[in-house]
Order: C-alpha cells, then sequence, then structure tokens
C-alpha cells in the first residue's frame, strides 16, 4: 500500500511518484477518468499497475493516495 | 587516449570487479554500468542508494552530516545545536563554505559551533536538562538570534532522549522556532536521508508558521530558489540573474537563507530547485499542500543556463520573458570571451566526476561548453530518479559509478586515463600523489562561485588552472621515462 504522490505535467498526463521508491513514472491509462468518478487501476509506462479506490470527482491535483500495487510488469 | 568502446568499457568493469570475493563482485556489479542514452529508466542499468558494503572505502556521509551540515547549517539567523559528543559538530564546522552576509556572533551564526558536549553522565543519565539549560543559555548570550535547530547526533536516538518535548517547552519559554530534527547519524545509507528528514522537520515546524497570515505583500512574480547552499556565493551569482530578468527572489534555501524567508515560501507563485536530491521533497510537499509548482534549473555553463532562464520565462509572461532573453543578451560578449580564451586551452580534456547527488550531472553542460567532455561521472548518494536524469546528459558509452568504492575509483582512473577529476577532499590527494590534476567539486576547492555567468567565467579559469598548470608535469620521478609509462599502459590495456 504505497502512498503516491499525483500530479499533472505540462501536457496534462499524470504523473506517478513514489518517495519510498524513488518511482516517478507517466501513468499511460487510468481506468476510471471522468469529472464524476477517478480511480480504478492505474497503467504506468513502465509496465506496473496500480489500483486506487475509485472516488466521485476528480481529486484536486497534486494530491498524495494510496494505492494497492496490482502487479509488477514483467 | 581514445574514448572507450562500450565493449571495452563492460570489460573495464569485470575486471576492476574481479578482486573481489564472490557476494561482494555480485553486490557491486549492480553500481557499475555503462551510459547508454537509449535507455528511459536507470534502473535497467544502476542500483542506488543501498547500503555501503563493509569493507570497502565508502565515500560516503551520514544523515547528521545531510541535516545539519547540508540542509539546516546554512540557514545563518538561527543556531544549530549539534546534540551529542562534541567532534560532529566541531570537525565539521565550516568546512562547506555557504558563504552569508551578517557579523557572526552577533546576528548570524553560520561558522560557529553550538554543541551540548555529551559525557559518560549525559549517556547514562540522559541529556534533555542539559539540552534545555543550553537554550537558555543561548538566549540568554545570544539574543538575536532567530531560532534554534536540535540537531541529533547517534547517542540520542541510541539513549531515547525526548527532544521534541524539549523543543516545545523550549519554544514556549523564548518564543522562537526551536526545531528537533531526529538526524541520528545512523538512519539511512547515506547523508541522503538526513536531507529527508532535515525537509520533513521543516514542512512539520517551519513552513505553516505564517499559514493565515497575509501581511507579506507578494507579487505576481514571486519566487523562491531552492538547494542553492551558496557555496563561495553561488546562490548570490544566481539570483543577480534571477533578479535581472524581473523576478522577485523572496527566499534562498538555505545558503545565505533566514528562518523567516523559509517561512515566507508557502506565499511564492514558483519553487525553483537547483539540488534536486536534496530538497524536492519539500518543493513536492508545497506543491502538494499549497499548489506551489516547482521546476529544476541548471545554472551551471552558458548552455544550460539560457535554456534554464528560457524555461523559468515560459511559466511567466511577456515581461519575463523578454527580460530572460534581454540578460542571456547581456551576459553574451561575457561569456563569448571566455570561451573564447579557455576552450582552445581545455578543448578535447576528459573529465571524470564523482561527486554528491545533484553536480554529477549539472556540471556536464559548463565543461562541454568548454569543449571538455566527461567521460565518467557518479554519485555518493544519489537516487535512482537522479541516474534517470543522468542518463541523457552522459555520452554513450561513458562509465557511471555509483557509491564507488576508493579502490574502484582509482583503478577506473588509471584505465580511463582522464585529463582531470572533479571529486571531495578524500579523494583529492590520491588522485593528485597519481600525478592526474584534481578539482574539489563539493567546495570548488576554496574558489567560486561557480553557478551563474559570473561564476562560469571563475569555473573556466578554476579548470585552466589546475589542468594546464605546469607541476603535473614534475610529478613523475626522473628515474621513470614515458617509455616504461607507455608499456605500462598498453600491458594493462
Amino acid at each position: 500500500m504505497p502512498s503516491v504522490m499525483l500530479k499533472k505535467n505540462a501536457e496534462g498526463k499524470l504523473v506517478f511518484y513514489v518517495p519510498k521508491k524513488d518511482l516517478e513514472e507517466v501513468a499511460e491509462s487510468v481506468e476510471f477518468d471522468t469529472p464524476e468518478k477517478w480511480g480504478g487501476e492505474v497503467l504506468l509506462s513502465d509496465g506496473s499497475k496500480y489500483y486506487f479506490e475509485p472516488i466521485d470527482g476528480q481529486p484536486d491535483f497534486p494530491v498524495t493516495l494510496r494505492a494497492k500495487r496490482v502487479d509488477s510488469g514483467e | 587516449m581514445a574514448a572507450l568502446t562500450k565493449e571495452e568499457t563492460e570489460a573495464l568493469i569485470q575486471e576492476v570487479l574481479e578482486i573481489y570475493p564472490e557476494q561482494a563482485k555480485k553486490d557491486r556489479a549492480k553500481h557499475l554500468a555503462v551510459n547508454d542514452q537509449s535507455l528511459e529508466k536507470s534502473n535497467k542499468c544502476i542500483t542506488s542508494n543501498r547500503k555501503s558494503l563493509p569493507g570497502v572505502m565508502t565515500i560516503r556521509g551520514c544523515a547528521y552530516a545531510g541535516s545539519k551540515g547540508v540542509v539546516w547549517g546554512p540557514i545563518k539567523d538561527m543556531i544549530h545545536i549539534s546534540h551529542g559528543p562534541v567532534g560532529c559538530g566541531q570537525y565539521s564546522r565550516a568546512g562547506r563554505r555557504n558563504y552569508y552576509v551578517g557579523t557572526t556572533g552577533i546576528n548570524t551564526f553560520g561558522t560557529m559551533n553550538f554543541t551540548s558536549d555529551f559525557q559518560e553522565k549525559d549517556i547514562v543519565f540522559g541529556g534533555d536538562k542539559k539540552l534545555a539549560k543550553i537554550m537558555n543559555e543561548i538566549e540568554e548570550l545570544f539574543p538575536l538570534n532567530k531560532g534554534i535547530s536540535i540537531q541529533s547526533e547517534c547517542p540520542i536516538g541510541l539513549i531515547g532522549d525526548d527532544i521534541e518535548a524539549v523543543a516545545k517547552k523550549a519554544n514556549k519559554e523564548i518564543g522562537k522556532p526551536v526545531v528537533p530534527v531526529r538526524c541520528e547519524g545512523f538512519r539511512g545509507v547515506s547523508q541522503s536521508l538526513g536531507h529527508h528528514i532535515a525537509n520533513d522537520a521543516i514542512r512539520d515546524w517551519v513552513l505553516e508558521n505564517r499559514d493565515g497570515d497575509d501581511s507579506f505583500p507578494t507579487t505576481p512574480y514571486d519566487v523562491a530558489v531552492i538547494g542553492d547552499y551558496n557555496i563561495g556565493g553561488d546562490a548570490w551569482a544566481s539570483r543577480t540573474l534571477l533578479e535581472e530578468m524581473g523576478l522577485r527572489v523572496v527566499a534562498q534555501w538555505s545558503g545565505d537563507g533566514t528562518i523567516a524567508e523559509m517561512e515566507k515560501t508557502p506565499k511564492v507563485k514558483l519553487n525553483l530547485i537547483h539540488c534536486y536530491r536534496s530538497m524536492n521533497y519539500i518543493a513536492r510537499h508545497m506543491e502538494e499542500k499549497y499548489k506551489i509548482p516547482w521546476i529544476e534549473y541548471n545554472f551551471f555553463g552558458p548552455t544550460k543556463i539560457a535554456e534554464s532562464l528560457r524555461k523559468i520565462a515560459a511559466l511567466f509572461d511577456e515581461t519575463i520573458q523578454a527580460g530572460a532573453e534581454r540578460v542571456i543578451a547581456k551576459y553574451e560578449a561575457e561569456y563569448d570571451a571566455v570561451i573564447a580564451k579557455y576552450k582552445p586551452r581545455l578543448q578535447g580534456k576528459r573529465v571524470m566526476l564523482y561527486i554528491g547527488g545533484l553536480r554529477p550531472r549539472h556540471v556536464i553542460g559548463a565543461y562541454e561548453d568548454l569543449g571538455m567532455e566527461v567521460v565518467g561521472t557518479g554519485y555518493e548518494f544519489g537516487h535512482n530518479d537522479d541516474y534517470d536524469r543522468t542518463i541523457k546528459e552522459m555520452g554513450n558509452a561513458t562509465l557511471i559509478y555509483d557509491d564507488v568504492t576508493g579502490y574502484e575509483f582509482e583503478e577506473f582512473v588509471k584505465r580511463v586515463q582522464p585529463d582531470l577529476i572533479g571529486s571531495g577532499v578524500k579523494e583529492k590527494y590520491i588522485f593528485q600523489k597519481m600525478g592526474v590534476p584534481f578539482r574539489q567539486m563539493h567546495s570548488w576547492d576554496y574558489s567560486g562561485p561557480y553557478h551563474g555567468y559570473d561564476g562560469f567565467a571563475i569555473f573556466a579559469r578554476d579548470m585552466d588552472m589546475t589542468l594546464n598548470n605546469p607541476c603535473w608535469k614534475q610529478v613523475k620521478v626522473p628515474w621513470k621515462t614515458d617509455d616504461t609509462s607507455k608499456v605500462a599502459v598498453a600491458a594493462g590495456a
């Protein structure tokens, strides 16, 4: 259950940062990413997947949220 | 000597690793790599921020060094108590050359050493009473101090003193910020965790002091310079450029900085990060809490300075963008003259670096501006996000070494034969005795500043002064002729 700091970069893409792991990745896709609902599985550019409890509405980025690791990619 | 190919560099790493026992070899192999620009992520080729192997000569520092020496120490109007035995503070006192303006001992305390000088009885019975007494004495002797930080040394964590309680009590008594920092040297694998702990202490004890207080008049052009420790005056050379382009520098973290500046930082519009490694934590925190964006910049060498000024200006309006162009144009003749003077003397020279957490990648541009090539670089305490940023800066097939050991560094130098080495004081005399020109790149070898356009002129002069110094020709003993040394190199190759 890592704490993940999420922010939007200049291109409007989601940047995923896990301080303890020095992991700084751009998210490829977010399962639910609409104004009404946000969360679900997030796929990172290195192939790893994390899961966020879906919430109503968009979080106010940048924000720190708890994520569950789904699989580590390769 | 011609540049090594990828295969040769890989072979060199294998050869150097040969001397280690099996387990150590396996472990060290993960920290040495050949740069490959096609890689997106450094974790494919290098492991970093791991515990140093017992028995090797590591060059790292400790968490106390990261907190007291790097982050907190330069805050000039606070008194930083080295809480514990006397040595940690005394032998690191004033060594980092963080310049500041002020009268030392009256309103600024940068080069002084304050310590609780632990004795046996403090270890046995605890040092909290002593600490409380010291803070009252400080208040009496140095009434113009603006706050106190308690920098823990190893015993504090071992005996379990409650410095937070003492700090809270003292804060009520003297009415100034008193910040306990749990930066015991044994925490973490290097000084890097000390930076993080120091950042967290600032976050918890300082940053929110002026929340809800809007008395500070702000402008749309307020910025904070974060992670510039003013070594040899670096922050001043950076600050002038930012001010000339029309920005207002509200705070300097932490070189020549004050606690008031730090408390005002949440009011700025943009945080500018120079040393990413030591202060990205607080920038990320401010981004989340106060919605202040941050960007990294690099003020080493005219190419990178121009790039950074434009990158910063792009986040503001046209007046600042025009300001950036004006600044670049203003200094153009100056830095062109520097390059014209020194480039012919330094062209094609090869450099190996081994520094702390930002310079191994940041100074590459400055060397390239002078026509020099960086053929090896490495961090004492960098993390993988630092190496991610380094891969693109370094040429293909160059050496990258993390937490390099004394032995490995020497062997690399013997084989790569750089014309100049940039590293710290612990490495300096080894390489000078080997007859290799050396610059101390932590404290600029008692020179500086190296940041900004003004700094670049000094940087170029210093590199030339060291590299082309006639003394290097005198290092070889007369009975060792050039012929024998050539044979040795050929045999080793």
